[in-house]
């Protein structure tokens, strides 16, 4: 096969483009230098409702998200679906709980969430459990957002990893100097590409494969047609469970993901974040559409390609629109993917070098770091990210990346104690929290470590959910791991709170105040975007002195 | 942070006191959970939108009735903290 040169020009085209915008970014919205945490690696804390939808579209909805949902009904048809409940539910539950930590953040200066457990609960510990954790659940979802772009550059054509390593050095350097501007700018760009795209593609080819009732059908003879019953239009009532804790289990995770985080305290003001929750499911309902492009596979008869040498599902999309779509139109939608890999990539890439920075560099290593240090650091950081991340998808292969990023799923679920319920107050004891993740982060790991994936003879981590016949149980039915291992996690903490209260072990210092959680901008000791009228003299914008 | 007077710091606390309740709204945030994560509900092929099987369209449509839910606590709880 060779290389489709159209596809390859509009490719490189949007990519000279978005390049170009991720260096300007720098000078965007920008009030001071970019030589602090709050400008480099939050924006400024200034977005309004329109760049935080695009930036947290962008960011949530990644390219591997578009890649593997449909991959995962092109294989086993409904189970994939699950995308759709989990990004319904996540936003009434996000709705509830982002505005109390977008408060104390803003009051207290917090820029991780594990800045507000060190605050809260006063254990360094604690938060650097948080953090380490964010950090390892990040770097495999920044590999995988590789995983897209090669998926994309092997359907247009090309052999080998050079334009892997020419995409990230340019993210990197871009990152680097415009920090979190760069991809709220160029979040633009992909999500009005997706747009398009999706919808192009929700028309055009079920129109050419004979419409839905054929796509359907097809696919249902497909599902048929193998041994397992673990496939099929609709889920057999042993996967019930299972799909629906791992929607409630991928939903709960999302905004605990260090990226959402980043995004979420990016923003303006609560009601930004509040008006967001019923604005984003939009995304929602083209991942559902994009979702459907896995059974228009099956329909246009598409066999998955080799990533690794390998036949990998992840690339039945990127193939199929190579099939059914002119080139140029092709190349606009291999575009959207790739920089829909770009944009979460430079998010996460910042939001783990704040950790380090945060919660490892400043807190154990230079304590008397200024902020103008702390943002030089985690502009280095943001590199080592990304480097790790490419090295990781080089070195290693495809499937560890995909096994570590399973992992960090239900990994990064058990850091909910601490961070949300300590949102809610301070029954919770910091000791008793952080074991509690601890038998979490080791039932989860372990749970996963056990499931085999039959039909690819893998023997662990094969799969999301977990059997119920590991204990003795005779029955198919199967759950999310994360779920459960969040209930041990809980379970742990709950009974060594009560432990360690009736012990009297000293609880720590709370360095926030109940007023805090509740506080919008433009309140008194919050931070404005602009400067307050009556603070200084008619005319003048220069706050005065009180 | 800013050094700030004990005064300023009683002004903060009064200013989120006032405002701080949690209303009966917020329980219509728990109808989009229930609406999908019960699968039983939504588990078959029929009936049929477009061809769709129910399984597909009944999700999909979920999509709005939880925006319309978030949109109804969002607009009868503005203002309230």
């Amino acid at each position: 096969m060779g290389i489709n040169q159209v596809e390859l020009w509009v490719l490189i085209f949007f990519f000279v483009l978005v390049s170009g915008m991720g260096f300007l970014a720098a000078r965007w919205k920008r009030t001071e230098s970019l030589n602090s945490l709050d400008e480099w690696g939050l924006g400024g804390r200034s977005f309004g409702p329109w760049v935080t939808w695009f930036l947290l579209g962008g960011d949530l909805y990644t390219a591997y998200t578009f890649i593997a949902v449909p991959a995962l009904i092109y294989g086993v048809g409904a189970t994939g679906f699950f995308a759709v409940p989990y990004t319904i539910i996540v936003y009434p539950m996000v709705f509830l709980v982002a505005p109390r930590l977008w408060s104390v953040s803003h009051r207290n200066g917090y820029v991780t969430p594990a800045d507000f457990v060190r605050g809260r609960s006063g254990s360094g510990g604690l938060a650097l459990a948080i953090a380490i954790t964010g950090i390892v659940a990040t770097m495999p979802y920044i590999a995988l957002q590789l995983v897209g772009i090669e998926a994309v550059i092997g359907a247009i054509g090309i052999k080998g990893k050079l334009p892997l390593y020419v995409a990230f050095a340019v993210l990197a350097v871009y990152t680097y100097s415009s920090g979190l501007r760069a991809p709220a700018l160029i979040a633009f760009v992909k999500d009005t590409l997706i747009y398009i795209v999706v919808i192009a593609a929700i028309i055009y080819i079920p129109h050419k494969l004979g419409g839905w009732g054929n796509i359907f059908a097809k696919s249902d003879a497909k599902f048929a047609a193998t041994k397992t019953t673990s496939d099929g239009l609709t889920l057999a009532s042993a996967q019930t469970l299972g799909y629906s804790t791992l929607a409630l289990g991928s939903a709960m995770a999302l905004f605990l993901y260090p990226h959402s985080v980043t995004a979420v305290l990016a923003s303006r003001s609560r009601d930004t974040i509040k008006r967001n929750m019923a604005a984003l499911p939009a995304y929602s309902f083209v991942l559902g559409l994009i979702a459907l492009l896995g059974f228009m596979a099956i329909a246009a008869g598409i066999k998955p390609g080799n990533l690794d040498n390998k036949p990998n599902p992840n690339t039945v999309v990127p193939l199929l629109f190579d099939q059914q779509f002119p080139s140029w139109f092709a190349g606009v939608a291999f575009a959207a993917i790739a920089i829909g890999a770009l944009v979460p990539a430079a998010i996460m890439s910042i939001a783990a070098a704040n950790l380090f920075t945060r919660n490892i560099y400043k807190e154990y290593l230079r304590p008397q770091a200024s902020t103008r240090e702390e943002a030089q650091v985690s502009k280095i950081a943001s590199l080592f990210v990304k480097v790790g991340a490419l090295a990781a998808i080089l070195g290693l292969n495809v499937q560890y990346a995909l096994d570590l990023q399973l992992i960090g799923g239900v990994l990064i679920l058990q850091v909910l104690p601490a961070v949300v319920f300590l949102l809610y107050g301070r029954w919770f004891h910091r000791w008793a929290l952080l074991a509690g993740w601890a038998v979490g982060m080791a039932s989860g790991a372990w749970m996963l470590y056990v499931t085999p994936n039959p039909s690819t003879g893998k023997k662990h981590f094969g799969a999301t959910q977990w059997a119920f016949s590991h204990l003795g149980f005779d029955t198919k039915t199967t759950i999310y791991p994360g779920v459960v291992a969040l209930v041990l996690n809980v379970a742990v903490a709950v009974l060594l709170t009560v432990l360690f209260r009736a012990a009297s072990l000293p609880a720590g210092v709370d360095s926030t105040n109940e007023a805090d959680y509740h506080l919008e901008a433009g309140d008194p000791g919050v931070a404005e975007d602009l400067p307050d009228p009556l603070d200084g003299p008619p005319g003048s914008a220069a706050p005065v002195p009180t | 942070m800013n050094p700030e007077t004990p005064g300023r710091e009683q002004e903060v606390r009064a200013a989120a006191r006032r405002r701080v309740r949690t209303p009966l709204w917020n329980l219509l945030l728990v109808v989009p959970l229930i609406a999908t994560l019960i699968p039983t509900i939504y588990n078959r092929a029929t009936p049929r939108l477009f061809d769709v099987p129910f399984f597909y369209w009944y999700q999909m449509a979920a999509i709005p009735l939880g925006v319309l839910c978030v949109v109804l606590v969002y607009r009868n709880t503005r203002g309230e903290r």
